[in-house]
């Protein structure tokens, strides 16, 4: 496996003087979801400027929550993002169910993990195959890379359309999934849905093996940032829907004590919001994930790591890409794991009787953390609502690393190789720019 | 001799949404790989391909309008493009955000954002048809591949989409779906809501919500009163109306028909 550096420069025979003026500006950042900007000034050999700029107008969807009924809130908050709506559907309805005692019993608690396993092999396999890899081979986007490189790409956008099929399985449909309540389900498939999709989960165990190798072989640069990684963390699954927020810090967190230990402020150039954990910054996502939860994948996917040369914990941002193949892995594991003794149960759901107080919760979207609390009164009505996305959470650590990464590859390189660069950073990082402008935060500070 | 089409030249634009009527595209997997063959795509920055002001014959918008910014975009597409397509609520209708509308936004920005002159937005979520002319509409949230790649084959055949306006109610008959309106009391929006889920949430038992908007001949009055029929409060049944699609002319009405709902914040 081959490393390039982040010193490499495509420009070699031109010298460019580091204390020259910069002003790199990109109006609108391609292959993210959502809507942001690069903006970058440098001047005397010294940063003035660096930050992605996220202008997506604000949607308020808090405000849109008081005064509904509880069983409106994951309908409504599915909206807030497109790619991984189960993320908001599940933190709420996990929250409002702890809130009112309900237990909905281990089926629910397993076809659960299944559709998240649906949500993040989706999200993972859009993400690696339409946005981040064709950074790395040089090419401006997806359908380009296609033509190159047809069987690599079919087969990432295979692993999106299953993972989209498992959303469907208990969700009804993919993009804002009807099948989910507080209690369990809706509806439970039959079993021929089942079998269905476990002879394609079977069949897709090597093409997301395949796509775990062709990462671990692809020239990544090296981009070795000292991130306080932070993710949910469960004692007896890898984490995804239940247990507690863990760091490398060793810091623990119950989900009930986010407010406590967590903090948002706002910035000028952003309609998103900075976070911090006992007043630092911190890292939330696949890398954060691995990092913190490797020991309870299972054995056969450490394994792959050991046959192809990857280690985790890792501290290089770049192998974000390889933590998502390798969660892809797991994601169909795990959906077979829990899906090849199916039994249809007698009912999808249980009962729910409405109580009065705070809700909170917090589970892990494709892209990291997020966290949802809700303020419900006795007639099970929402009074306020907080609902805070990975991408905010990451905000401050974008920005961290595009200024040490940039000083890292020097300012003596051209515009468009320290542009190159920031590009694929922000990347890298999976922003979520629809997620992060549409939230209310804990504490505001005010001058 | 060969008769030479020009291949379509297609742009994917996207203001104030949550992306998921994108993923209608991309979710088209292998398909869109095949898509690029029928058509050039000009512009689709989540995808990679950037050209905002090219001359296309097609140009899809996802998200409502909510900045004076997001209007000059607007009408610079309008410029450029032979067709605009709406996909989805928030550009057909305004979507959920578009309840602002009804509301104090200022007052909602300031509990939202700490300093929120930080932030330019118009105090209302529009419908690109509030801004510029507009050639057909996908509605649905999100809409759906197979209602869009309709669209674009019935385009690239020279015929005007067919508009899917009929109620989901005949979504559940056609595929033999017991009416839970009628047998469960659930306050099922299906009788005034237009097709395209293929009657999904009835199919699993659950009320339709209309996140694919107004029917022809909404019968918006009669349906909420049928609910509260059912023992639902006036306030539960104007937020039935009053969500996904609450901009609109047939759900506005709401407002209007149950005005004096006790504790309405909306």
């Amino acid at each position: 496996m081959k490393e390039s550096d982040l010193n490499s420069s495509s420009s070699a025979s031109v010298e460019y003087s580091p204390e020259r003026d910069i002003d790199i500006n990109v109006p609108v950042m391609v292959r993210v979801e959502g809507e942001g900007a690069l903006e970058f000034t440098a001047k005397n050999g010294e940063v003035e400027k660096l930050r992605l700029k996220i202008y997506e107008p604000p949607r308020l969807f808090e405000q849109f929550l008081e005064g509904q009924e509880y069983t409106q809130v994951p309908i409504m908050a599915a909206r807030i993002c497109g790619i991984c709506p189960i993320a908001y559907q599940m933190t709420s309805i996990r929250a409002i169910e702890r809130l009112f005692g309900v237990d909905p019993g281990p089926w629910v608690h397993d076809m659960r993990r299944i559709v998240q396993c649906g949500e993040w092999l989706q999200s993972h396999a859009l993400h690696i195959h339409l946005l981040a890899t064709p950074d790395f081979l040089g090419y401006d986007n997806a359908i380009a890379m296609a033509q190159d490189h047809p069987d690599t790409v079919k087969r990432g956008m295979k692993l999106q359309g299953l993972g989209n099929d498992l959303l469907t399985l208990l969700g009804g449909r993919s993009v804002h999934p009807i099948g989910l309540r507080v209690g369990g389900f809706y509806r439970a498939p039959e079993k021929r849905e089942v079998s269905d999709l476990v002879d394609r989960l079977e069949d897709a165990l090597d093409d997301a093996r395949g796509v775990v190798e062709w990462t671990a072989g692809l020239s990544l640069p090296v981009d070795i940032q000292a991130f306080n990684c932070v993710a949910v963390h469960h004692d007896h699954e890898y984490g995804m829907n239940e247990g507690r927020v863990v760091s490398s810090m060793h810091q623990e967190v119950d989900f009930d004590e986010y407010p406590q230990r967590f903090r948002e402020h706002q910035v000028k150039h952003s309609t998103a919001f900075y976070s911090t954990l006992d007043g630092e910054g911190y890292l939330v996502g696949p890398l954060a994930r691995v990092n913190l939860n490797f020991e309870q994948l299972p054995q056969e996917v450490k394994n792959l790591c050991a046959d192809v040369g990857l280690k985790f914990p890792s501290m290089n941002m770049f192998d974000n890409v390889r933590a998502r193949a390798l969660e892809s892995y797991y994601s169909i594991l795990e959906a077979l794991r829990l899906l090849k003794d199916y039994q249809r149960p007698r009912q999808p759901y249980v009962e729910v009787t409405p109580r009065a107080g705070i809700a909170r919760h917090c589970t892990e979207a494709p892209r990291g953390l997020i966290f949802h609390q809700f303020k419900i009164d006795g007639n099970g009505k929402v009074e306020t609502a907080c609902m805070i996305p990975p991408t905010s959470q990451n905000q401050a650590s974008i920005e961290s690393n595009l200024k040490n990464a940039v000083l890292e590859f020097g300012l003596d390189n051209s515009d468009d190789d320290l542009r190159m660069l920031c590009e694929k950073i922000i990347r890298n990082y999976d922003p979520c720019i629809s997620c992060s402008t549409h939230f209310l935060n804990l504490t505001v500070h005010r001058k | 001799m060969t008769i030479v089409i020009k291949k379509p030249r297609v742009s994917v634009h996207k203001f104030t949404s949550c992306s998921g009527c994108q993923l209608a595209f991309i979710n088209m997997g292998e398909d869109l790989i095949k898509l690029t063959q029928l058509v050039d795509i000009i512009h689709f920055a989540e995808a990679g391909p950037l050209g905002p002001d090219e001359e296309v014959d097609i140009s899809f918008i996802e998200g409502s309008i909510t900045t004076p910014h997001d209007v000059e975009r607007l009408e610079s597409i309008r410029e450029h493009s032979t067709f605009v397509i709406t996909v989805g609520a928030c550009a057909t209708s305004g979507g959920i955000q578009a309840l602002k509308n009804n509301a104090d936004s200022d007052l909602w920005m300031r509990s939202v954002y700490a300093k929120p002159e930080y932030i330019s937005s118009l105090s209302t979520s529009a419908a690109v048809k509030k801004h510029v002319k507009v050639d057909f509409e996908l509605w649905g949230c999100p809409v759906d591949v197979k209602q869009m790649l309709a669209a674009v084959r019935q385009l690239l055949f020279g015929v005007a989409p067919l508009d899917l306006n009929e109620k989901v109610c005949q979504e559940c008959k056609r595929r033999n779906t017991v009416c839970i309106l009628v047998t469960k009391g659930e306050p099922c929006m299906g009788p005034v809501t237009r097709a395209g889920c293929g009657a999904l949430c009835p199919s699993y038992g659950a009320a339709c919500y209309a996140c694919y908007g107004p029917a022809e001949n909404a019968n918006v009055e009669q349906l909420g009163k049928r609910f509260i029929g059912l023992g639902f409060t006036p306030n539960r049944v104007k937020q039935k109306f009053l969500s996904f699609h609450n901009a609109t002319p047939e759900f506005s009405k709401a407002n209007v028909f149950w005005a004096d709902g006790e504790g309405v914040k909306l």
